[in-house]
């Protein structure tokens, strides 16, 4: 039986060379195992040495390696070629974000938008280290724990209608990574939070569309995040108007 | 050339790099400190723990006890004082971390919960599920951000460290964006790349783990120490080596021969699942010599059987077992138990150093897997790895900064040059190079075999000298390479080119450093000399860079309280 192959389409930017996007076709051996990672691999190690892509873990985990998949925000590590063999895959950098290089994109932007929502422990008061941990239950954790899990893959920017329109929008993981503070029993930054989120470019940007959840490998639902971020800031302003002295700001 | 002038420059974003930046950054708000890492820091290989890390946190549990079941571990190879600060210091660093934010999986009444864990003789292992170190590096990460005199050089690969009069006064590092070099000065530079697992065909490691830092301290005249001591984790998935976690033996589960038997009541009855790393996998390895392995594609395996465990528990305590599993697998670990095989996961040697991290180069330090403090030995116990880099990075981190506060600035001039020195290097070496006969990826296939082949679970003097001489025909080989991308933009293959060059560097470390232990210790394991011999070889190696290969040079271990002993389980 002869050797099963597929056909990779890849689309190249090499601004060195010529300035607008373009794609290079591969053929390469096809098994059921293989991810389009492994594709990719395929390509760098034996066709193009040139072809430039970011990945690390290969399990999933350490974010490097989302890619637009058949013009859908994928994981390539976690993505299987048999999804789609015999038909040819498209694989591009993903949408939304500057190309560098191939299928490189900027990240610059995102890092500054993750730094703006202050993501880490806000007390007013720390403290002595002696008095050991902050207790915290099972259940306090569960309020937290689905929105911690956020690899900072980016596919939920990729697949965000409102981040294509409005590049300076914080996004859904941003927002979810706020939340996932906001809502650990150990914080005390919410207002200080609130501040950067609850801003036109933050979560009065987005329109629901829910396409981040929908596309998030890690099920850190972000759409849900940024409703209840809505909903937390509105109660929070009509207690502040209602209570002078008693609502949260 | 323009020098970038810091107090202190980390070499690395994982959980020992940024754990260092803020002990640095908390010592003073006088320091600039910069991160320096080839990725993003949240890309960084600690990612990929699962397990937890241990410490002595319980009312059941002393430091002493850690201490003891580390010693044993190490197969008495690891430096007493290293481990006694470690295990004082442990406890401390898992609470600072809560105080971070660590989503710590708790007890009903709100404590840290801990967890089983192979070697240790009480329940010691804090954890976030299995997604500990995920969770340990962005808690770190996020908690960095907040830290203006943290300076990132995010996608920078650094190429040499520029050593003036003495001392390690700063680095070259090439910007991937535009492939500019960049001279990096500093009083006190600190190195937390990693580990090298990736010189090995079958690994858990990321494709980042290269053992970097281990090849710039090599080059610069600090020795690598006990480099012979590879730790092959027991249960990889076949094929693609991704972890299973050792919680989930920790946790209850069986592994399980095609007899359908536990065999580990032939080798370790005492401890059975729970016993170290090193003697579960060559357990498994003498199941697949004897024929009572299963057949795959990807090589014989066991079975790790979690099934009794119930889907509740699997589902709370391990639900990345189950996801990795049935991506990659296509196996539901609650109905079906999953294969695995023993695959290398851990380096215990590396850049040789005191217990506050500093090397024998003035300026220099190094911290996590990157460093041989030496708290591990000849193996290192599960779940002391996530906490070691937490200890010692931010001992290294408040010992640089004590260090920078007292130091001169380093005159810019001389290292300028040394940096456009380095630029030339790169540039005709690899950007510029016209011709080469040989492409970066069969290289690196070959010596990844040849090291699995020579130096893998099981020596012999054979098998090391056929690497030794298989490694060095490599290293000529990667002297004609050619380069098929001379970009500027994020050129990967140049980073692979350079990559390859640090993994063949240490991997020539590795060999020989096995080739001169002519015994058996935790993970060494000589067909040819079966037995631990600790009137010969109850030391340290170190293996010094020299242009024909590595001279090695024996240091006395530290002993405190604990007289090495028979290792019995």
């Amino acid at each position: 039986m002869a050797e099963r192959t597929i056909s990779l389409k890849v689309a190249r930017y090499r601004p060195e060379h010529r300035p607008d996007q373009y794609f290079d076709e591969f053929d390469i051996p096809y098994r059921e195992d293989m991810v389009i990672l492994d594709a990719l691999n395929h390509i760098k190690d034996e066709l193009d040495g040139s072809l430039s892509y970011r990945w690390s873990c290969r399990m999933g985990v350490c974010g490097s390696c989302g890619m637009m998949v058949n013009y859908k925000p994928r994981l390539t590590c976690s993505t299987f070629l048999r999804e789609f063999y015999p038909k040819p895959i498209v694989v591009e950098p993903l949408e939304n974000f500057p190309v560098v290089r191939d299928l490189v994109v900027d990240m610059t932007s995102f890092m500054q938008k993750l730094q703006s929502v202050k993501p880490w422990i806000i007390r007013h008061v720390d403290p002595p280290m002696e008095a050991g941990e902050y207790l915290q239950t099972p259940a306090e954790v569960e309020q937290y724990k689905g929105f911690s899990m956020c690899i900072n893959c980016m596919l939920c920017y990729a697949a965000c209608p409102v981040v294509g329109r409005d590049p300076d929008f914080l996004g859904p993981a941003v927002i979810a990574l706020a939340h996932r503070y906001n809502m650990d029993s150990r914080d005390q930054g919410e207002a200080e939070r609130q501040r950067a989120i609850a801003v036109d470019w933050g979560i009065w940007d987005c329109t629901f569309i829910g396409e981040c959840s929908v596309v998030c490998p890690k099920d850190v639902d972000p759409a849900a995040a940024i409703q209840r971020e809505k909903v937390a800031k509105t109660t929070n302003t009509m207690l502040s108007m209602l209570l002078p002295f008693g609502g949260h700001e | 050339m323009e020098t970038l002038q810091h107090d202190i420059v980390i070499v690395g974003g994982g959980a020992a790099g940024l754990r260092a930046a803020i002990a640095a950054a908390q010592a003073s708000d006088a320091l600039s400190i910069a991160l320096v890492s080839k990725v993003y820091p949240m890309r960084s290989h600690t990612v990929s723990a699962e397990g937890g890390a241990g410490a002595a946190l319980g009312p059941d549990d002393s430091p002493d006890l850690h201490a003891f079941d580390t010693i044993r571990g190490s197969d008495y190879l690891a430096d007493q004082d290293a481990v006694e600060a470690f295990v004082a210091e442990a406890p401390g660093e898992i609470v600072q971390l809560e105080r971070w934010g660590c989503p710590w999986s708790r007890e009903p009444d709100g404590r840290i919960a801990v967890r089983a864990f192979g070697g240790m003789s009480v329940n010691r292992t804090a954890f976030a599920a299995d997604k500990t170190g995920f969770h340990l590096l962005h808690t770190l990460f996020q908690t960095s951000l907040q830290f203006d005199r943290i300076t990132r050089y995010d996608e920078f690969f650094v190429t040499k460290l520029l050593v003036e009069d003495g001392r390690c006064a700063g680095l070259a590092a090439i910007d991937l964006r535009d492939s500019e070099v960049r001279c990096i000065a500093a009083k006190a530079v600190i190195l937390c790349t990693g580990g090298l697992g990736r010189i090995f065909a079958f690994t858990t490691n990321g494709s980042i783990c290269t053992g970097d830092g281990m090849a710039l301290a090599y080059r610069a005249g600090v020795p690598l120490k006990d480099m012979e001591f590879v730790q092959y984790h027991p249960t990889g998935l076949p094929g693609t080596g991704i972890l299973m976690t050792e919680a989930s033996r920790g946790e209850g589960g069986y592994l399980i021969n095609n007899q359908g038997r536990r065999f580990l009541e032939g080798y370790i009855p005492g401890k059975m699942e729970l016993g170290p790393r090193d003697i579960l996998s060559r357990a498994i390895m003498q199941e697949i010599e004897k024929g009572h392995a299963f057949q795959g594609p990807y090589g014989e395996y066991v079975h790790l059987d979690i099934r009794h465990l119930g889907e509740r528990t699997i589902d709370e305590k391990l639900p990345f077992v189950r996801e990795l599993a049935e991506k990659f697998v296509g196996i539901d670990p609650v109905h079906e138990p999953i294969p695995v095989r023993p695959v290398v996961h851990y380096m215990m040697g590396g850049v040789d150093t005191d217990a506050m991290g500093k090397t024998r180069l003035e300026g220099l330090y190094a911290a996590g897997e990157t460093a041989c403090v030496s708290m591990n030995g000849a193996n290192r116990l599960g779940s002391n790895s996530l906490t070691e880099c937490l200890v010692f990075g931010a001992r290294v981190g408040l010992q640089a900064a004590r260090d920078a506060l007292e130091a001169a600035v380093p005159a810019a001039n001389p290292l300028a040059q040394l940096a456009e020195e380095e630029e030339q290097r790169l540039l005709s070496s690899y950007l510029d190079k016209r011709g080469g006969g040989e492409r970066i990826a069969p290289i690196r296939t070959d010596l990844q075999r040849t090291m699995e082949r020579g130096a893998g679970v099981y020596r012999t003097e054979e098998s090391l000298k056929e690497a030794v001489e298989e490694v060095r025909g490599l290293a000529e080989r990667f002297r004609d390479v050619a380069m098929d991308d001379r970009d500027r933009a994020f050129n990967t293959e140049l980073v692979s080119a350079l990559e390859l060059g640090n993994m063949l560097d240490v991997a020539e470390t590795v060999v020989v450093s096995a080739l001169e232990r002519r015994e058996s210790r935790g993970s060494h394991t000589r067909r040819d000399h079966a037995e631990r011999d600790d009137e010969h070889y109850l030391k340290h190696g170190l293996a010094f860079a020299r242009p024909e290969g590595p001279r090695m040079e024996y240091a006395d271990v530290s002993i405190t309280r604990w007289p090495p002993a028979e290792r019995k389980y």
